[in-house]
């Protein structure tokens, strides 16, 4: 665990930006996080190739700090959402969804108030044509009106990855699912 | 200097809290809203004097922090 003060992260294989709030969302969501010390060294680490996962806050962190492309904003329905929703694995072709077989559908929870993603065309058509989007909402489970049903999105070095739903909360049979599990598993074999 | 920031979503960028304000002042009968939009104000007390140079430093703070460039635009005005 790195304190959002430390500005050394240290020499690890794979750095996870988890969800929550962070500086109250002052602001807008992750942006004052994006600015912390310790981003700095994330975002020099993500550059030379670290992998690195943000999950629902953590993705805000990760767009606010342009490690990613575009932004997160308010729920088109303006409200807080909490629930599992229908997810579509686009995109296996990755360090974090190798395991998983491509279309598979899968159910993650959301738990975010600004989870609305927004890029410009140019943006969107650039992320679908380079396999970047990686998760989308499933017909008709867009809970948050995010454009193109986009849920999780790479870099363009393919080291990067952020998604609004949370995997890691359904990854054991005791926290009443394990859909996020083959997200781990791939992550293990792909950087052990 | 004090100096008064307005940030704002682009046009073409959804605001759903505009639209949800526009409906509930229809719903008030102030019928003759069409389209709302909201943003934010950030007033600012700047330890400078020369007009130009706090608009070329307000200028980069909000690129770097006041707004996020991607959704938002922003507007200076610069008061004594």
């Amino acid at each position: 665990m790195v304190w959002h003060a430390d500005s050394e992260i240290p020499d690890v294989d794979l750095i996870v930006l988890p969800g929550g709030f962070a500086y109250g969302d002052y602001l807008r969501s992750g942006a004052m996080a994006a600015l912390s010390n310790a981003m700095r060294d994330v975002i020099d680490k993500a550059q030379k190739g670290v992998t690195v996962l943000g999950i629902c806050n953590g993705f805000q962190v990760l767009t606010e700090s342009r490690l990613l492309p575009g932004a997160l904003m308010r729920n088109a329905g303006l409200k807080f959402t909490c629930r599992g929703v229908g997810l579509e694995v686009t995109e296996t072709q990755s360090v974090f969804t190798r395991k998983y077989d491509s279309g598979q559908r899968v159910t993650f929870p959301v738990a975010n108030g600004e989870g609305n993603y927004t890029a410009d065309d140019e943006t969107l058509d650039r992320l679908e044509g380079e396999g970047r989007v990686v998760f989308r909402y499933a017909a008709g489970e867009n809970p948050n009106g995010s454009a193109r049903n986009i849920a999780g999105i790479l870099n363009e070095k393919r080291n990067v990855l952020g998604l609004m739903p949370h995997p890691e909360r359904v990854c054991d049979p005791l926290l009443g699912g394990t859909d996020g599990r083959a997200m781990f598993e791939s992550l293990l074999e792909g950087l052990g | 200097m004090k100096a008064r920031v307005f940030v704002t979503l682009k046009n073409g960028v959804l605001d759903p809290q505009g639209k949800a304000i526009g409906h509930a002042l229809n719903g008030l009968g102030f019928g003759e809203v069409g389209e709302v939009r909201q943003g934010k104000v950030i007033d600012l007390e700047l330890a400078e004097t020369s007009a130009e140079a706090a608009r070329s430093r307000i200028k980069e703070m909000c690129e770097k922090l006041l707004a996020n460039t991607v959704i938002e635009k922003y507007e200076i005005d610069l008061r004594n």
